[in-house]
């Protein structure tokens, strides 16, 4: 029998294999290359000061401090519109809804709504929030874009995590006597709680990276807010990210801009492992 | 058995012994039960159909603050016009620099970050171990979790220098940057939807090829990638949608002059036009901006739209 494959095509295979090779090779060194990079510019700048103060003109020193509690003000907000709008809208598309053409609508919705550039959600929540339900330049007004933002990452994840609830599950309770709604509270939503985790983690991550849509709905101030103020309408003030861009494009401090940037990398890998370790932990315990 | 489920199940149990223990009270409690069944239908309902009403708020705030600015400079002007100066003493509104600029940027984008990104799908489905692919793909799924801004901030930092000095320039902050910008940023959808698809293939086909005497290479570019063709061209799609609704990363990185597009001049895409503008305008200037917008969700609609073809033969 003969074995032997031509010249040609082990030179062909040799070749695409090197390409696939190298493109990896490109793509590790362009990751490693922006993480090392982000790092040794921005760790030497992340001070104690940084993070415990307000950019004060004054003494002619930054501080970061309104950023990172305005961040958490907005996830907390959005979070909180958010998580029963989707999980309501999953359970309806999954537990309640009989018209498959109403199903098919609504999905094909959540689909668009996650197709639209976040400047567009930037400038509709401006039209929307800040100037028709005249609330201002706020973190209220933000907060609310990011849910019409958001709402289809939390309904996808916790309706996929709906899918594989057993439809035992289900029967055994109705049959038990439970109404749909007891059903609904008891067995079903208990037991797809691992998608409902992820998707909120997945949402607070699109949060904490989104600016385009903050720029014009939450605005750029850089004051320390108390939870009581932040949730007024009229109380602008500027995310980690929104605060990057002004501190590289406006004022041209890349030090502080780099120090953010490194924070905001230190957030993403943590959310990126907890969104992994969630799916994977509490899926065990169905 | 787990805590939750056995709670669930004691649940349950005290509910039936309420049913069948409480026959006097029976029916006033089952008043309620079915007053609380309805109106928690009704609210799942609501919540149901909010996305739809998210889409149709969106689309009526911008057709209703668009079509005002393109009637009064005129369609044609407005979307064929080259020439925008929006503060000048004659105003001048055409954004087809911004409507060129945002194609040319997305397809350089494509152009160079596609093929790479399939390839290293390629690797991760087919050629790495499973330790080394679990790895590649939380490193990949780092990269889609990177925040827009912070890939503007190295762009602005590495890769508009580098342009500058490489290629003479007086500035590198131009078309060519935001496509390298670009590229990377639209790597981690492609890869990401690529590797399903391609994980996605039957095992016989390669089984077969390789049975018939084709090398392991051979395999997946002749088998493998055909076979996974459609999900491909979805990831593909997908980076397009990505590049085209950027907006901060290309605000730091193309220079942010409405020029017609060259591929080392300065240029504005329909993202950023709105984002550069908004803050200070006023008037028709505004309305204009909005009506830009309106551009950018129908492209964007349009790009829906393909993706939901190219999905929808796949299935069939």
């Amino acid at each position: 029998m003969n074995t032997k494959i031509s010249k040609g095509r082990i030179i062909k295979s040799t070749l695409l294999n090197v390409l696939i090779w190298s493109s990896v090779a490109v793509i590790a060194l362009i990751l490693s290359g922006t993480v090392v990079c982000i790092l040794a510019k921005g760790l030497p700048h992340i001070t104690g000061e940084l993070v415990t103060s307000k950019p004060s003109l004054l003494k002619g020193t930054v501080g970061i401090l309104p950023n990172i509690l305005n961040t958490l003000y907005i996830i907390l907000m959005t979070i909180i519109v958010v998580l029963p709008l989707g999980v309501g809208a999953a359970v309806y598309l999954n537990e309640y809804a009989s018209n498959k053409k109403a199903v098919r609508i609504i999905e094909l919705a959540a689909e668009t709504l996650s197709g639209v550039p976040s400047i567009i959600y930037g400038l509709v929540g401006m039209l929307v929030f800040v100037q028709f339900c005249s609330l201002g330049t706020s973190l209220i007004a933000g907060a609310l874009t990011l849910v019409i933002m958001t709402l289809p990452t939390i309904m996808r994840t916790t309706q996929e995590s709906l899918k594989t609830v057993p439809d035992s599950f289900r029967e055994g309770a109705l049959a038990l006597g439970a109404g749909k709604w007891h059903m609904i509270r008891t067995t079903v939503l208990p037991s797809a709680v691992d998608g409902i985790v992820t998707g909120c983690i997945l949402a607070v991550g699109r949060i904490v990276g989104e600016s385009a849509a903050l720029l014009f709905t939450a605005g750029m101030a850089n004051e320390i807010l108390g939870l009581n103020e932040a949730v007024m309408p009229g109380k602008s003030g500027s995310t980690l990210t929104v605060s990057l861009y002004m501190y590289a494009k406006e004022r041209g401090d890349f030090d502080t801009a780099f120090a953010i940037a490194a924070i905001l990398l230190f957030l993403t890998l943590v959310i990126n492992i907890s969104a992994k370790t969630a799916a994977q932990k509490l899926k065990k315990d169905i | 058995m787990s805590s939750s489920k056995r709670q669930v199940q004691f649940r349950l149990k005290s509910n039936v012994i309420e049913l069948t223990g409480n026959h006097s009270a029976a029916k006033p409690k089952q008043k309620t039960a079915k007053i609380i069944e309805s109106a928690m239908k009704t609210v799942f309902t609501f919540c149901g159909f909010t996305a739809v009403a998210f889409v149709l708020l969106i689309s009526v705030f911008l057709i209703v603050s668009g079509t005002p600015a393109m009637a009064e400079i005129g369609l044609k002007d407005f979307l064929f016009g080259t020439k925008w100066a929006s503060a000048a003493s004659e105003p001048s509104y055409g954004i087809l620099p911004f409507i060129l600029s945002s194609v040319y940027g997305t397809f350089g984008a494509v152009l160079i970050g596609v093929p790479p990104g399939i390839l290293c799908a390629v690797f991760i489905a087919k050629i790495a171990g499973k330790k080394t692919s679990s790895f590649v793909n939380s490193a990949v799924s780092l990269m889609a979790g990177i925040p827009s801004v912070v890939y503007g901030l190295v762009g602005m930092i590495i890769i508009v220098p580098a342009v500058r000095e490489i290629f003479g320039l007086p500035d590198g902050a131009n078309l060519f940057s935001a496509i390298i910008v670009l590229a990377v940023m639209i790597l981690p959808s492609v890869i990401s939807v690529s590797e399903t698809a391609i994980r996605a293939v039957p095992k016989e086909y390669e089984e077969a090829s390789l049975a018939l005497g084709a090398t392991k290479t051979e395999t997946i570019f002749k088998v493998t990638l055909p076979a996974a063709k459609s999900g491909i061209l979805a990831s593909v799609v997908l980076g397009i949608g990505r590049a085209v609704g950027e907006a901060m990363a290309v605000m730091m990185v193309a220079g942010n002059v409405a020029n017609m597009p060259e591929l080392f001049g300065s240029v504005r895409f329909l993202t950023t036009a709105v984002a550069s503008e908004m803050s200070y305008s006023s008037g028709l200037q505004r309305k204009a901006l909005f009506s830009v917008a309106l551009v950018l969700f129908i492209f964007i609609l349009a790009i829906n739209l393909l993706l939901n073809l190219v999905v929808k033969r796949k299935k069939n």
